[in-house]
């Protein structure tokens, strides 16, 4: 029962990112497939979380640790590049 | 227990892509930041605490602590960055917008 | 009695996050991780001044307490707010960047207010300028600067002012 709603769970935040991929791709300015990367990756890091339990790798943990790292790093360099700061 | 940390897991996908449709459906980019943004952090934090309620043997706690805080500090700091740079260059604000302060703002100065 | 308050407060953060990161299994790098948040909050207490804004006296700890709950629930329910609009057909929204205002002083205060501006959904700061902030509001029920920052602002600002000054 736990399992099933698991992988319910699982196959939904796909399915967001897949909706987020139609505004990068759409998106008509930098910033807004900026926003839409920036979605996609606080989804991803949850996925990465879960599957860092289904296989029993705690070291899958950081990984979603340092990708949340750059994303937060790679946003706040955009901004200053479109602000002309850079 | 495993049962209600999976309901959790659930409830919190449901907010990540809810985030991610008003992603696509809102007209401009600042209500865009505001769906797509924002309501995947609840999302976010939902979903790894409802899999730390799970599945608590195989999972390393204080790390899902360290990753949901992370989280929470960080976003609203690169949200606002994108915001104030986007304002800044005069991206356009949707036609429904009915009032902009800022910009009246600093066109008296 | 200042720069003993940033001291402690620094080493509260250091040895925190020491704790979460390594985890709670061993005396021995328990006392580890003490040894060098002292090493650490001892060598940069005079670059922290930050925390000397920070009140200490049991009033302030108790707020601090009780706001990440007045948070949550906010946050829970400006989400239930904007998924409702998302969801709709119609798209109901009434976006406008309006101005508030805030009392608080401190400069710690301010950036812990508009994060959780920002953080709450319907709500997002675009730019700061001393004590007026604007924000982009997803549903615009009042123009006003007085009405707007009694909706968006005093929620958060009534516990920030007593933990922060």
């Amino acid at each position: 029962m736990a399992n099933l709603l698991l992988n319910i769970s699982a196959c939904i935040a796909l399915a967001a990112i897949i909706l987020s991929l139609v505004r990068l791709i759409k998106g008509p300015t930098a910033a807004d497939r900026t926003v839409a990367l920036d979605t996609m990756t606080i989804v991803s890091i949850s996925l990465i979380v879960f599957i860092a339990v289904l296989t029993r790798r705690i070291i899958y943990y950081d990984v979603a640790m340092v990708y949340a790292l750059l994303s937060f790093i790679g946003v706040v360099a955009i901004a200053r590049y479109l602000e002309r700061g850079l | 227990m495993a049962v209600t940390g999976a309901i959790i897991t659930l409830i919190g996908s449901l907010f990540l892509f809810l985030g991610s449709l008003g992603l696509v459906r809102m007209p401009d980019l600042y209500n865009r930041m505001q769906t797509g943004t924002k309501a995947t952090t609840l999302g976010s934090i939902l979903f790894l605490s409802g899999l730390a309620i799970s599945q608590s043997e195989f999972i390393n706690i204080d790390k899902t602590i360290v990753l949901i805080l992370f989280i929470v500090f960080t976003n609203p700091i690169s949200s606002h960055a994108l915001a104030r740079a986007s304002h800044f260059i005069g991206i356009p604000l949707t036609e429904k917008t009915t009032v902009d302060r800022l910009a009246e703002d600093e066109g008296k100065e | 009695m200042q720069q003993l308050k940033r001291c402690f407060l620094s080493f509260v953060f250091f040895f925190g996050l020491w704790v979460l990161l390594t985890g709670i299994s061993d005396p021995q790098e328990i006392i580890t991780g003490a040894i060098i948040a002292c090493l650490a909050s001892s060598l940069f207490w005079s670059s922290t001044d930050l925390w000397g804004e920070v009140q200490i006296n049991p009033k302030a700890i108790l707020y601090a307490l009780i706001y990440p709950f007045v948070f949550a629930e906010a946050l829970i329910r400006a989400n239930l707010d904007v998924a409702r609009r998302v969801i709709a057909p119609s798209l109901p929204i009434n976006p406008g960047i309006v101005k508030v205002k805030t009392k608080l002083k401190s400069r710690i205060g301010k950036l812990i207010l508009a994060n959780s501006i920002t953080l709450t959904p319907g709500t997002l700061t675009v730019e700061t300028n001393g004590e007026n902030f604007y924000i982009h509001w997803i549903d615009v029920t009042s123009p006003d600067i007085e009405e707007a920052s009694h909706q968006i602002v005093q929620k958060f600002e009534k516990y920030l002012e007593v933990i922060f000054g």
